[in-house]
């Protein structure tokens, strides 16, 4: 090993734990820009004047513009889910449990989830890109200018009605998927009715629902304020706003699956300490 | 022409007053603003003039209130700028009234409703019926035909786009009007148009403070009663057309040629 070998390879190792360094940096700054920026908006929601008005109509572009989409994904999931859990639980003859395992599965993870997901990539999208062009074509200057504080008109409306929306929607998601389910097991599988809900009744707890709807919350709050963070701080032109949608909508995604990992953890550990749930 | 109601509050000589403003984007890497020394007199209408890159929409942000300087002091209508939170700046600003270069309108309101929105933001107390009596008002004054009120800006014309954005920035009818590039990128006619609408409307607001920012030398000569002209973040004049016509500077005279000569 020659000299000259050692000192390129130090070198080469100083600069990759150097970029590392400042990925994670960059990362943690980001995170905390990111929280500075939802917590100023969120707080002018307090503050005269109130916008009442500007919350009702992003509610209804967040919520209700959102309700088809959510009827059509779930219930095609709650078939498809019930089918798969049913194929499985026919080899070790407990048919009768593809309901409850379908209702706590869909109910505390794949409704928040999956309604996280679609709701942040059609709203969160579409929040970032309006954002975006608005930053671009000097509107916002013009807010700015016109005395008008931009995160309370702009930002604070938008991240309340994701905050309030995302619950209402999984719990239509949890809905529509229940009736796949209840559609594949009595009607094409052929199931006892009585039991299908007996063991639903008997497994599925209000608490269990009340998890994926506060995950759910949580989620509206994350692409919320990822999505206008994106949106707000677009440079660059047409260009600048794809790219602020596209990274919005993509660290929206990313970040729902990571926190709901840690959320799920966090509230199973809730359930033992408290007691509620039955430990699981 | 509806009366003007507005209560005229500043009494100073000048309206803005910038002093040493020197400002970096780069912790004292790089100036774009070298230490502005400006006096805008009251009732004036200044422009401010340049080549590209010289710090002219800088210098605006700075008046605006939207940048804070690194050094030195940003006065509008007598107030010192960094003395103000953010709350009070944003309640400061309703003291000005800008045009666009690209009239920023609001693409989901239609044209009355732009002109309405600062009034239904800062003027609570007006019924919504006095509200578009205003914008009426205000919409007419700028010579925009009331047929095309209740269309969305992108149903209109650049011209009547510009005409908006100047109705919506009389709205509050503020002291200090600002026009960032108004002709920049429209034909000979539509620059013309605009130029005399700007003129017009000076006229017409007695007591508001206009300052305009411009490439265009000629419509600088031909409207403005004081013209500023930046350099490489530095004031390099600041006069009469008169001043300029009999400046020594080359640069000054460069521009003066060049810009006579379109």
């Amino acid at each position: 090993m020659s000299a000259d070998w050692v000192l390129k390879t130090a070198h080469g190792m100083d600069q990759f734990f150097f970029t590392i360094k400042n990925k994670i940096q960059n990362f943690i700054t980001l995170i905390g820009e990111m929280t500075l920026f939802g917590y100023d908006s969120l707080k002018l929601l307090f503050a005269q004047p109130y916008r009442y008005g500007e919350i009702l109509k992003q509610m209804e572009f967040v919520g209700n513009q959102s309700m088809g989409i959510i009827a059509l994904t779930s219930t095609f999931t709650g078939l498809a889910l019930s089918f798969q859990v049913y194929l499985g639980f026919k080899l070790v003859n407990a048919v009768n449990l593809v309901g409850p395992t379908v209702a706590l599965g869909i109910t505390r993870e794949l409704g928040p989830v999956l309604t996280g997901l679609i709701v942040a990539a059609r709203a969160g999208g579409a929040m970032a890109a309006r954002l975006g062009t608005m930053r671009v074509n000097e509107q916002m200057d013009a807010l700015d200018v016109m005395g008008v504080n931009t995160k309370q008109y702009l930002i604070a409306p938008r991240i309340i009605a994701a905050i309030i929306c995302m619950p209402l929607l999984t719990a239509l998601f949890d809905f529509m998927a229940m009736f796949g389910c209840w559609f594949l097991c009595i009607k094409i599988v052929g199931l006892d009715q009585a039991i299908f809900f007996e063991k639903i009744s008997e497994t599925l707890e209000v608490t269990h629902i009340n998890e994926g709807l506060f995950k759910s919350a949580i989620f509206g709050l994350l692409f919320g304020v990822i999505c206008t963070f994106k949106g707000f701080h677009t440079t660059g032109g047409a260009k600048g706003v794809g790219e602020a949608t596209n990274r919005g909508v993509v660290i929206s995604m990313v970040s729902i699956i990571i926190i709901d990992y840690f959320l799920m953890n966090i509230i199973r550990i809730y359930y033992l300490v408290s007691g509620i749930g039955r430990g699981f | 022409m509806a009366p003007l109601t507005r209560q005229q509050t500043f009494k100073g000589e000048y309206a803005i007053e910038l002093t040493d403003v020197k400002k970096s984007f780069d912790q004292g890497k790089d100036f774009i603003l070298k230490g502005i020394d400006l006096k805008i007199p009251r009732e004036s209408l200044t422009a401010i003039i340049g080549f590209s890159g010289t710090g002219k929409s800088v210098m605006l942000k700075h008046i605006l209130g939207l940048y804070e300087p690194t050094s030195g002091k940003v006065e509008v209508l007598g107030q010192d700028l960094s003395e103000l939170n953010n709350n009070d700046l944003t309640k400061f600003r309703c003291n000005y009234g800008v045009l666009f270069q690209s009239a920023a309108l609001f693409d989901d309101m239609s044209v009355l409703e732009n002109v309405c929105f600062p009034l239904d933001e800062h003027r609570r107390h007006l019924k919504k019926d006095q509200v578009i009596q205003i914008a009426y008002d205000k919409l007419k004054m700028v010579g925009l035909d009331p047929k095309h009120f209740e269309k969305l800006p992108s149903q209109i014309s650049g011209g009547m786009q510009k005409r908006t954005g100047l109705a919506r920035a009389l709205a509050l009818d503020p002291e200090i009007l600002i026009y960032d590039e108004p002709t920049t990128g429209l034909d000979p006619i539509l620059t013309e148009m605009v130029d005399n609408l700007i003129l017009e409307t000076h006229k017409l607001n007695q007591g508001t403070t206009s300052v305009m920012v411009s490439h265009d030398l000629a419509a600088a000569f031909r409207i403005a009663d004081f013209i500023v002209m930046l350099d490489a973040g530095r004031v390099l004049l600041s006069g009469t057309a008169q001043d300029f016509f009999k400046s020594d500077i080359e640069l000054v005279k460069r521009f003066v040629d060049k810009g006579m000569k379109h």
